[in-house]
């Protein structure tokens, strides 16, 4: 008959109406500024650049390679190389950068700079909260603002931070091994006698 | 002098104390502040009320930031309306564009002249209030194409068109609905017809809602009404998701905050009207009740009544423009005129059981037809080409 349905609805309606003073639970609204939902493991919105250890200039992990500038689909990375060279991680010296600014009014937040950098020192922030009164100074990130140290990118993506330090661990492990069995082999070279005369066979065993 | 007579009363005291020849008009003066300032206020609460209601039917909470609870939203809402561009565009009918929001809420507050809010509590006591009532707010049909015809914006005169469509159509159900209630006092007087239905029998009230023809009337009058006042399921003319905001799609900061004070002062105004027809106006719903003053008993039974058009508007999906004209022609109009017939039966039947029962069956029985024909879905077939092919 007609007006059943609609009687039906007004039924459902009511229900969620008075249910909604009386079970909480029935409210999904997250008051926002005073309590927020947690965030997801992979959240992410503009890139920062990591560092380890204490201070950020000498622990940068950038080597101002310029792949991420060059691959910025919107350009809002600008960096400027720096003259002189600094060790990295490893102990090898590398340039840095002078100058990193990432414009975050123009960046998209589409990730290619953390998949092209090969050094793992440009991450995905979580960090949302960006609303300034000042659109042009406070928005165009210097590297000063982009320095985050690793424990702040452990705790903001600790499965992905677990991997990239694995990583580099071993990279450092096989460069330290690498250096230490050049070193060996440099010293087993100083050690040798000229050899100005070769004698076969004598020589391997009596390095020995 | 008591607490129910007591606006009555100041009024005659500060009209009293001016001198004779300025008297009628500080009456009228002071009427017309009165309503202004109420039901301006009321709509204050009630767009809080609404958003907040709507809010807990959605399972949300609804606006709770502004002041505590959220109470001082309107406020702010009018800061924010008042102080944003008012933008005309350049295509426009610029005189026609602005006069188009005041020529939509004179009427409505005009319309309310006529209404009793209390005993002896009536700006005007017309001989032909009913009449005077429908016919200002007929007006407002004029300011919305006005509204939508300015604006040069096919949105806003597609808004306007639906608007006139469907305000003509669900007029006439409106009319009739009312017309019972007058055939059956004889007269067109509002006051005359909230005194008709004083007093008590038994325990219930004296009110024409409590009889078939009212409590039909009373229905077939709320939903001409939400039609009338552009209110959902019926607001097409606005069709925010679809034509955008309708006919005022071009006005911006306060002369779109007036048109959305328009429609619901015309909204109070349409519930006043169906308070005093089939509801008993200021009158008490029990005996016992009758200390009360009569004010209260009126705007409770507005915010009942504006209740339930949130509440509506909480659960109804909007109507489709056929469907619309449908329920207007085939269902309201007859429901109305059978509605009509049952009306004069129980007035020439003797009370008792008989008349209930006719008058009962008279409107069930076209209103269970009617909707089935509703129902009926028609089939088409394949256009066939005679002559093409």
């Amino acid at each position: 008959m007609l007006g059943e349905g609609i009687i039906k609805g007004m039924a459902e309606t009511a229900r969620n109406f008075l249910g909604s003073y009386v079970s909480e639970d029935r409210l999904t609204t997250v008051q926002y500024p005073e309590e927020r939902l947690p965030q997801k493991e992979a959240a992410r919105n503009f890139p920062f650049l990591l560092f380890d250890g204490k201070d950020p200039h000498i622990g940068l992990r950038c080597v101002a390679c310029q792949i991420c500038e060059k691959e910025c689909p919107p350009q809002c990375i600008y960096i400027v190389k720096s003259k002189d060279k600094k060790p990295d991680y490893v102990g090898k010296p590398q340039f840095y950068p002078s100058v990193f600014d990432i414009d975050t009014s123009v960046c998209m937040s589409c990730q290619i700079c953390v998949e092209v950098c090969p050094f793992e020192a440009i991450k995905m922030d979580t960090e949302y909260e960006l609303s300034t009164s000042d659109r042009f100074g406070e928005l165009l990130l210097n590297k000063d603002k982009l320095a985050k140290p690793n424990e702040y990118y452990q705790k903001i993506h600790p499965t992905e931070a677990a991997e990239v330090d694995e990583r580099l661990a071993a990279e450092k492990a096989k460069a330290g091994a690498k250096a230490k069995a050049e070193a060996e082999a440099k010293a087993k070279a100083a050690a040798l006698p000229k050899p100005t005369v070769p004698i076969p066979a004598a020589v391997p065993a009596g390095a020995k | 002098m008591s607490l129910d007579q007591i606006f009555v009363f100041l009024k005659q005291v500060v009209v009293g104390w001016m001198p004779l020849q300025c008297q009628p008009l500080v009456s009228a003066i002071l009427s017309v502040a009165a309503i202004i300032g109420v039901f301006a206020s009321l709509f204050a609460i009630t767009t809080v009320l609404e958003r907040k209601g709507l809010g807990r039917i959605q399972n949300r909470y609804g606006p709770n930031r502004v002041g505590p609870y959220g109470i001082l939203q309107p406020a702010a809402d009018g800061i924010k309306a008042l102080i944003k561009e008012d933008l005309v565009p350049r295509a426009a009918d610029k005189f026609v564009h602005f006069i188009a929001p005041l020529v939509l809420v004179a009427p409505v507050f005009v319309a309310l002249a006529v209404v009793p809010v209390g005993r002896n509590m009536v700006a005007i006591d017309m001989d032909g209030g009913v009449l005077f009532f429908f016919a200002v707010g007929a007006a407002t049909e004029l300011a919305v194409f006005m509204a939508g015809w300015s604006s040069r914006n096919k949105y806003s005169l597609l808004g306007a068109m639906r608007a006139i469509a469907q305000m003509i159509s669900y007029e006439i159900p409106l009319i009739l609905s009312a017309v019972t209630v007058i055939m059956m006092v004889g007269s067109l007087s509002t006051v005359r017809i909230v005194q008709a239905q004083e007093g008590f029998s038994g325990y219930l009230p004296n009110w024409f809602l409590l009889t078939p023809w009212g409590l039909a009337g009373f229905i077939l009058f709320m939903i001409a009404a939400a039609a009338e006042s552009n209110r959902s399921p019926f607001d097409l003319p606005e069709g925010e998701s679809e034509i955008i905001a309708g006919y005022y799609i071009e006005y911006s900061g306060f002369k779109f905050a007036l048109f959305f004070l328009g429609e619901y002062i015309g909204l109070f105004a349409v519930c006043g009207m169906a308070i005093t027809l089939f509801l008993g106006g200021w009158t008490a719903p029990f005996a016992f009740l009758e200390g009360i003053p009569s004010y209260v008993w009126f705007f409770a039974k507005l915010f009942a009544l504006v209740s339930l058009f949130i509440w509506v508007r909480g659960t109804l999906p909007r109507l489709r423009i056929d469907q619309l004209m449908n329920f207007a022609w085939k269902f309201m109009l007859p429901m109305t005129l059978v509605n009509l017939l049952a009306a004069a039966i129980w007035h020439f039947m003797a009370p008792g059981f008989s008349r209930w029962a006719v008058c009962s069956l008279m409107i069930l029985g076209p209103y269970v037809a009617l909707g089935r024909g509703l129902f009926t879905r028609r089939h088409f077939s394949r256009r066939v080409y005679r002559y093409a092919e």
